[in-house]
């Protein structure tokens, strides 16, 4: 009797119980049920919901075996600058994977363990099957935090984003925020110190700015992102090359601009994320980027501004530096939170770009606004839609007038 | 209880509970938001609401047969602001420092609507004992979400309750700050009392099913 057999006479020798909830989640979380409708007629169609998140979920691999490197190529290079002149040949290296394992996993066990628990709960609560909306979730939380988070922040945080975030709601599908940013919110708003400054992203970083503070005779670790250099008008020492291939401080998973391309081409080309919220992302991004490079050419700005550094960007190179891409790729195209009309994804992204570019310029003390402005723009989709529907629903009456006049 | 009757007992317990004015009736939340983040405020809030709501229900209603209904809105409004001046001036005379922290709020009381809420709904139609009754009440329902908002904000945002440090020192490092915890600053923030109250109408209305709205 094979696992999936076993799993289903368990399934039915609890029919009916409390616990009969966590038994057909953990069935349906690994195989496909045995049940069928009996009723009518239903479209068929191989991708639920499961097959959609597993496919987002091996776009991501990529990422999170990049991210596993670079926490280890970041924490060694801090202490060792010379290792930055070749990072290709000290990238992939035993000592930068075992050094990111042992950084990087707990950071997605928590995530998982605690999100699934808090699924299973209100699974067995509600009483209906478990979702495998948490699966995603799961895997861009750690991904969009910084490496050296304390575990139980991440823990409060996942509970928090997952109850107030998706469960009040009820349940995937039925959530306004994208619960991965809104963990992320979450952490920022509360444990701002965690989150941004020049310490948090490279393991290490700030137990040796502690270990300095009580006197010990060490070197000091900048782990600054660009953002944050820029932002505080300082000199960038990384070429755009390092943060194409993403060798660069940052959240755990984001840095690899090529890996992140790679996701989005699977999401394109498997249909689950949709192109026009990812171009038009882009594009939004890229407009804010050239408004802010004319005003900078136009004179209306000097050096001494504290805005100068971040509107001098050229354009095309905000979305290489910060999260922006990854924004767009992973997030903005969230099916629940995203506008569901195609003329309304191409607001949603655009705006969704260009807020995310002018958070970015004008609010230095935390220099990155994507979660926020993919969040704001979560908020407002269901609005765009309904503009949109409007829109169509009065042309059309028009053009039966017309036919019928 | 021989004091009152069984009718003027639910005017007090009504509104502590199944009928509470923030978490039932969705009003008086501006205040629940602003001066929520510590304790002290949200005490002194408390008790300031309750001697104008106490006062001002008895006064509205002794004046009851007097007051043209055309202007009984102005009235109302003067009645109110004369307490809330009361109020004012006594914590400016008594405790300086929580006036100025207070600020705008307390005389923001004026337009609390739970304040002109309770005249034009009880206050006119009753008697001066069962109007007092349902003041009290109704603001020992508002002080009550105030001080549970107050205790969990300043407790998970500070990590004291009334200044004390009850968590340990987070600059030394003691009590459960040498541990590694942090102090929530998303709780010292007034999003978070939107949520807090979220949550206490959530948990209320799944231990009593009877207060879920239809739609």
């Amino acid at each position: 009797m094979g696992l999936k057999q076993k799993l289903h006479t368990l399934k039915e020798k609890y029919k009916g119980t409390k616990m009969a909830p966590a038994f057909n989640a953990l069935h349906t979380f690994l195989y496909l049920p045995n049940e069928t409708t009996h009723n009518g007629t239903h479209i068929k169609a191989a991708d639920d919901l499961k097959r959609t998140m597993n496919v987002v979920i091996m776009a991501l691999v990529p990422c999170l075996i990049f991210g596993i490197f670079n926490a280890g190529y970041q924490h060694y290079a801090a202490l060792d600058e010379t290792l930055r002149l070749a990072p290709v040949a000290n990238f992939f290296t035993w000592d930068n994977f075992i050094m990111g394992c042992w950084t990087v996993l707990p950071l997605v066990l928590v995530s998982y363990g605690v999100g699934l628990a808090v699924e299973f709960v209100f699974a067995v609560i509600k009483g209906h099957e478990v979702e495998e909306g948490y699966l995603v979730t799961g895997m861009l939380v750690p991904l969009i935090v910084p490496i050296d988070i304390p575990l139980w922040m991440l823990a409060v945080a996942v509970i928090f984003g997952v109850v107030i975030g998706k469960e009040v709601f009820g349940g995937t599908g039925m959530n306004i925020l994208n619960p991965a940013l809104t963990i992320r919110a979450f952490l920022f708003f509360a444990y701002p110190t965690w989150m941004s400054g020049d310490k948090v992203w490279v393991h290490g970083a700030v137990d040796r700015q502690k270990e300095i503070m009580a006197g010990a005779d060490v070197d000091a670790i900048s782990g600054e992102t660009i953002l944050g250099s820029y932002a505080q008008n300082n000199s960038v020492v990384y070429d755009y090359w390092d943060m194409f291939w993403g060798f660069i401080p940052g959240s755990v998973g984001e840095t690899s601009k090529l890996l992140i391309i790679v996701g989005a081409l699977i999401l394109i080309f498997t249909k689950i994320g949709s192109w026009r919220i990812i171009f038009s992302t882009l594009v939004g991004a890229l407009t804010m980027g050239l408004i802010f490079n004319g005003v900078v050419s136009a004179g209306w700005i000097g050096e001494s501004s504290k805005f100068f550094g971040l509107m001098n960007v050229p354009f095309w190179q905000h979305l290489i530096i910060g999260s922006i891409l990854f924004g767009a790729v992973y997030m903005a195209t969230d099916p629940v939170t995203a506008s569901q009309t195609n003329k309304g994804k191409w607001i949603y992204g655009f705006l969704i770009g260009f807020i995310s570019i002018l958070i970015r310029v004008f609010n230095p003390a935390y220099p990155e606004g994507v979660f926020l402005a993919i969040l704001l723009m979560n908020v407002f989709a269901p609005t765009i839609d309904h503009y949109v529907l409007q829109g169509n629903i009065k042309r059309r009456a028009k053009r039966l007038k017309v036919k019928t006049a | 209880m021989g004091l009152l009757s069984k009718k003027d007992r639910k005017l007090i317990l009504d509104p502590l509970a199944d009928d509470n004015p923030i978490t039932i009736q969705v009003l008086g939340i501006c205040s629940a938001l602003a001066i929520t983040a510590q304790l002290k405020p949200s005490i002194v809030m408390a008790v300031s609401v309750l001697f104008v709501m106490g006062v001002g229900n008895v006064v509205i209603s002794l004046m009851r047969n007097i007051i043209p209904s055309k202007i009984r809105i102005i009235v109302q409004l003067i009645v109110v602001a004369t307490l809330v001046i009361i109020v004012d001036q006594v914590l400016k005379a008594f405790a300086y420092e929580l006036s100025k922290e207070l600020s705008v709020f307390i005389g923001l009381i004026i337009t609390n609507c739970i304040i002109m809420g309770r005249f034009e709904a009880f206050a006119l139609g009753n008697g001066v004992w069962r109007s007092f009754l349902d003041g009290i009440g109704n603001a020992a329902g508002y002080g009550v979400i105030l001080i549970i908002v107050g205790f969990f904000r300043e407790l998970l945002g500070s990590g004291t309750l009334f200044g004390f440090k009850v968590l340990g020192d987070p600059v030394a490092k003691t009590g459960l700050y040498a541990i590694g915890y942090e102090n929530n600053g998303f709780m010292v923030l007034p999003p978070m009392a939107l949520i807090v109250v979220g949550i206490i109408i959530w948990v209320q209305r799944s231990r009593n099913k009877a207060l879920i709205e239809e739609n």
